[in-house]
């Protein structure tokens, strides 16, 4: 045996003694960290497969976010368009004053135009809309019983609410008998989309939840495989707290990988989408751009896969790693 | 001087009724060292135990450097364990891990810096004689190495109480009276040392104190048939004062 009798006295000579608390949390995070990483790159097959399942199960809701976003958008300006209004007169207001009310409306902040109609022209338009049978019908009354008419436009681009604000205030002008707003199916167009939104709520907790049983059940595993580890290191005096710590570390390292994949599939998906969305608004003679996620959604996705990943492995690594102890 | 351990009144009961120790009374003085001996079963791995608090005794007081082991919380155990370096029959190395770092792990846990966990690895490596041997991994050494290996990841942190639980029982005796030496020299730079051995023939001519476990009770001195038979063939070691 090489051991000299001085060596045990040598060894217990003075040297550094641990740094103060603050330095020494920093590198028992720096450490934590990079054993996690080691740990993930030593079993790249089983640690790419928990990756490309997160990464498949978080881009589900994220793309269902963008498709949602998509939509909405679509719906919201189609609604903006279909703000368009029509201000049926009284049978007391002539073609002039009628002509003058439409010229006054035109110039209003917030209306893109405004055209008066009068009663021979709206039965022009009756006429050229409506069957044989219905314009027979009409001819039997002694007088034309439509109303002249200002149909109005507000800016699309003003938030809703503003712009049917001001087409009440008009509706309200005593000239104006009576005010169509035929919105009935943007209501309906809303109330899916609000539909759609809270199905997508659904799903994505569903989801969401599958990405914290994922990595949880990884992270038992991991546990379960280093459990003589565990105890060797609680019998040379590491605390729960520094077990704990690389545990949560994969878990995080999970998520976040998980959600960067996931950003990267939709990313894929939208633009693998793209030519044939422009192809069939194109059909429509319509103009359609899918939109990515941005970059406050993508954020978000990131935030949540590191969230969901340190859920999971906190809720399995606070179940059973107390039960681990030296024996 | 001090005692570093008192067992005032220790009984210990097993899950399953069985009376282990019985109203134990003992103590080891500060920079003493002391084999505590008896036959299989007869609870001396867990008169260690209790000092690791792996166990918690039935009944009784265990107070280890001042400090009644019995009152210590859940979340202040780890902070205990630091203060002692534990040893045992089968070295409980981690095996996806190289001598360096298996030697190194209490002083990570402790937060020591990078250069200084260099220094103090390679100082307990060099007092087992297995300077050279950092990056070999635990299957690869023998019996008797993986042993020293163990010795020197409970010694690194250069505790004040060294606690070996029949650390010979699985080498041959040249090795066993080897690895006994290094509990014996670090003894001498003033850790004290309790060793749970079946080997009596390697300690029957020590001169430490001997305490004989038998029947939940501890009694001073080797059995009578020790001296006589060289029991377990082990080889007997050269007192450190001869």
């Amino acid at each position: 045996m090489r051991a000299r009798q001085n060596k045990p006295q040598a060894a217990r000579a003075a040297s550094d003694s641990p740094p103060s608390w603050l330095p020494r949390l920093l590198q028992d995070h720096v450490r934590a960290l990079s054993g996690t990483l080691a740990r993930m790159r030593a079993k790249p097959l089983g640690t790419l497969l928990t990756v490309i399942v997160l990464g498949i199960t978080l881009a589900l809701p994220a793309g269902l976010q963008a498709l949602f976003a998509n939509l909405s958008d679509t719906g919201y300006r189609l609604g903006q368009q279909s703000l368009q209004t029509t201000l049926f007169l009284k049978d007391s207001v002539d073609p002039a004053q009628g002509r003058t009310l439409a010229a006054q409306i035109g110039k209003r902040a917030g209306i893109v135009s405004s055209r008066y109609l009068s009663k021979a022209g709206a039965l022009k338009e009756f006429e050229a809309h409506s069957s044989p049978g219905e314009t027979q019908a009409l001819k039997l009354l002694d007088r034309n019983p439509l109303p002249a008419s200002i149909v109005v436009a507000p800016d699309p681009h003003q938030p809703q609410a503003k712009a049917q604000a001001l087409l009440k205030s008009l509706a309200e002008l005593p000239q104006v008998d009576q005010a169509q707003l035929d919105r009935e199916w943007l209501q309906k167009l809303y109330a899916l989309l609000n539909l759609i939104g809270r199905v997508m709520l659904i799903v994505m907790a569903v989801l969401a939840a599958s990405v914290v049983i994922v990595v949880a059940n990884t992270i038992r595993l991991d546990i379960e495989n280093r459990r003589d580890e565990i105890e060797v290191m609680k019998l040379v005096g590491a605390s729960d707290a520094y077990v704990r710590r690389p545990l949560l570390y994969t878990g995080l390292c999970y998520g976040l990988a998980g959600a960067l994949l996931a950003l990267i599939l939709v990313k894929l998906a939208v633009l693998s989408l793209q030519g044939t969305v422009q192809h069939l608004a194109g059909l429509y003679d319509a103009q359609a751009h899918l939109q990515s996620l941005s970059l406050g959604p993508s954020l978000i996705l990131l935030g949540c896969g590191l969230g969901l990943g340190w859920i999971g492995a906190f809720w399995t690594v606070s179940r059973h790693l107390h039960l681990i102890e030296p024996h | 001087m001090p005692d570093i351990i008192r067992f005032h009144r220790i009984s210990h009961r097993y899950e399953d009724g069985d009376d282990i120790l019985t109203d134990l009374n003992f103590s080891l003085d500060r920079g003493e060292m002391a084999f505590i001996t008896g036959p299989s079963g007869a609870g001396k791995s867990t008169l260690l135990k209790l000092i690791g608090l792996i166990v918690r005794p039935s009944r009784g007081d265990v107070v280890v450097n001042g400090r009644n082991l019995v009152e210590l919380k859940r979340r202040q155990i780890a902070l205990y364990r630091r203060q002692i370096g534990m040893i045992f029959q089968n070295s409980n190395l981690l095996v996806s891990r190289n001598v360096f770092d298996n030697v190194a792990l209490p002083l990570l846990i402790r937060g020591h810096s990078g250069g200084d966990i260099g220094r103090r690895v390679h100082a307990a490596l060099d007092a087992v004689g297995l300077l050279g041997r950092e990056r070999a991994f635990p299957p690869t050494l023998s019996g008797g190495e993986q042993q020293r290996v163990g010795i020197a990841r409970a010694v690194v942190a250069r505790p004040a109480l060294l606690l070996a639980d029949e650390p010979t029982g699985n080498l041959d005796p040249q090795i066993a009276a080897e690895v006994m030496q290094l509990f014996m020299r670090f003894n001498q730079v003033g850790t004290s040392v309790l060793v749970a051995t079946h080997a009596l023939g390697l300690i029957q001519h020590l001169p430490y104190r001997v305490l004989r476990l038998e029947h939940g009770h501890l009694s001073e001195g080797l059995p009578l048939s020790a001296g006589a038979t060289g029991t377990d063939g082990d080889t007997p070691l050269e007192s450190p004062a001869e």
